[in-house]
């Protein structure tokens, strides 16, 4: 089985995000990307259907942002057989212009399956994942937490809601949005990602966004006003645990208030 | 195009889900608006018994075969993208749930619609179609307006009162045959699955320590563990903790999770993404702890603390165990 697994950068969860000039995009000279988190876990699930069944695993990333190489050099360190980097200095792109990017690299390869997160947290015009199956027509699963190789195809497990789960038998080739890998995504030592790096197994491939394609436009981006929610607490740490300490008590939790 | 406002529902096992209902509440005000009737798209097998709680609904769009019987990825999607190209509505609005997540982008791509995802609230006046979304989980909201005169919006959890949405009534039925894709779907529903039942009960706790990634490595749950302890509580995570395989499954709170109510919440270094917050809301008290003053946390939480939670959690450990 041939899978590839799309790769994306997005902002880093834990940076604070700074606006730009026209309140209308994030400020992304200063912005660190990572791999998106879900995106991660669809890598994991790949390697670890090798694992199960052979085959290979091929990731594809668009170059977005200055972290893809090594994106791409980590998922070649922890298993992956192939690395393709779409394009090069493409900057920020809408799900809809992701999506007919990784769907024209996706049309040339033909792989059995294409894993991909479920979402990202920049996703404001739709799930690459699914727009990715719509256009190639492929069958499409999204939200999935396990997968296992069957007589045809896969079973795939899909998340509902309050772990409530469906199981459904797959035929390939599919698309499926991965919200989490049967176990943690896999660490991998940097003196492997620099083996990986110097073996120069990464393909640079062209690609070349055809313009804002979603009909969705940002007109403005603020920071939640969160001032209206919680009442803040003493900036000191004793200060604010004994009126932690008072609350709990008062909520009937903790000991006598 | 008929102007119409579309809701996609979501059942299973026979019953609706909140978001449907919170749905068609949300149909039911921009209705209110622009004079626009409210359809509800309906599909599954020997369901019609369902359309008499569709109350709110002006007309209920019926797409009833045996293919369908059990939601179905393709097959639903497709009588989803069927429907919205027979009726043309103006707007159509999917729950960002896991049966919305394979909908909402097809409709978008082969219905040639604009999608807004991650939506808090919709604006459909005469002048146009907006939104108010949640982006980079919570952190940043994003207005947005759409090109053209229709759209897909796929909703958060809360966009209106699912109790405005709950309303007996005999709505209009249209019924329409399922698009070939229904039966020719490869894709096959084989069986649920029910959740795993855990050492502890996070739904059934007066007070929950939650940890989410600021507690930065499996082996600092275990100071949260000891507060919980002496707080006679049990601590509950959001889904970054669990997804590394730090705490089970049973101990997630959010969308993916369990919905949790307890008499106080105490989140140490959770963000506050929308799919956790769905999860947590109404607990009676909300005190949170996060290293970002900006986080979206602080917008749900009653009471806030900008800090290293590893600087708070020993105080409070002391304090009460003490």
């Amino acid at each position: 089985m041939d899978t590839v697994v799309l790769l994306r950068a997005v902002p880093d969860p834990v940076e604070e995000l700074e606006l730009d000039d026209t309140g209308t995009d994030l400020d992304r000279d200063f912005l660190g990307f990572v791999l998106n988190e879900f995106d991660d876990h669809a890598l994991e699930e790949a390697l670890l259907l090798k694992e199960d069944a052979g085959g290979t695993v091929t990731v594809v990333a668009l170059g977005t942002a200055d972290e893809v190489d090594q994106m791409l050099h980590t998922a070649v360190a922890k298993g992956a057989d192939a690395a393709v980097k779409l394009g090069d200095d493409l900057g920020a792109l809408d799900a809809h212009a992701q999506a007919e990017l990784f769907s024209a690299a996706l049309a040339d390869r033909s792989p059995d399956l294409v894993l991909c997160g479920v979402q990202a947290s920049d996703e404001l015009d739709g799930q690459v994942a699914m727009l990715v199956a719509a256009k190639l027509e492929l069958p499409h699963v999204s939200v999935v937490v396990a997968t296992a190789p069957a007589a045809e195809g896969l079973t795939v497990t899909k998340e509902y809601w309050a772990g409530i789960t469906a199981d459904f038998d797959v035929s390939l080739p599919a698309v499926l949005g991965i919200q989490a890998a049967r176990q943690a995504p896999r660490y991998v030592a940097v003196s492997r990602i620099r083996q990986a790096q110097e073996a120069g197994l990464l393909e640079e491939a062209d690609a070349e966004p055809a313009g804002p394609s979603s009909g969705v436009r940002v007109v403005g981006l603020r920071i939640p006003d969160v001032g209206d929610g919680a009442e803040m607490l003493p900036a000191d740490e004793e200060e604010a645990a004994d009126r932690i300490v008072e609350l709990l008590r008062a909520a009937g939790v903790g000991g006598p208030s | 195009m008929s102007g119409n406002i579309l809701v996609v529902t979501e059942h299973l096992s026979g019953a609706f889900t909140d978001a449907t209902f919170e749905l068609l509440a949300l149909a039911r005000n921009l209705a209110g608006v622009s004079g626009a009737e409210v359809d509800a798209a309906l599909i599954g097998n020997s369901v019609e018994g369902l359309v008499g709680e569709l109350g709110v609904a002006d007309r209920v769009l019926l797409i009833d075969d045996p293919a369908l019987e059990s939601f179905n990825p393709v097959g639903h999607t497709a009588s989803v993208v069927s429907l919205v190209d027979a009726t043309e509505p103006r707007v159509v609005l999917v729950p960002y749930t896991s049966t919305g997540m394979d909908i909402a982008s097809h409709v978008s791509a082969q219905c040639g619609l604009p999608l807004v995802s991650y939506c808090q609230s919709v604006d459909a006046s005469s002048a146009g179609l907006s939104a108010t979304c949640q982006l980079y989980a919570g952190k940043l909201l994003a207005d947005v307006e759409v090109d053209g005169d229709r759209a897909v919006f796929a909703m958060l959890s809360g966009a209106a009162p699912a109790a405005d949405g709950r309303r007996e009534g005999a709505p209009a039925v249209e019924a329409r045959a399922a698009p070939p894709e229904a039966a020719a779907s490869t894709t096959r529903f084989r069986a649920l699955g029910e959740p795993e039942a855990g050492d502890v009960d996070i739904t059934a706790q007066d007070v929950l320590v939650v940890v989410g990634r600021g507690i930065d490595s499996e082996d600092n749950i275990e100071e949260a563990v000891e507060l919980a302890e002496v707080l006679g509580g049990a601590v509950a995570a959001s889904r970054p903790i669990v997804d590394q395989g730090w705490l089970p499954k049973t101990r997630q709170v959010g969308k993916s999770g369990l919905t949790v109510k307890p008499k106080v919440y105490l989140a140490l270094g959770v963000s506050g993404a929308p799919e956790h917050v769905e999860g947590m809301r109404d607990s009676s008290t909300i005190i949170a702890v996060n290293t970002d003053p900006h986080a979206p946390i602080f917008g749900v939480a009653h009471y806030g603390w900008v800090g290293d939670l590893f600087d708070i959690l020993p105080e409070l450990t002391d304090r009460i165990g003490g």
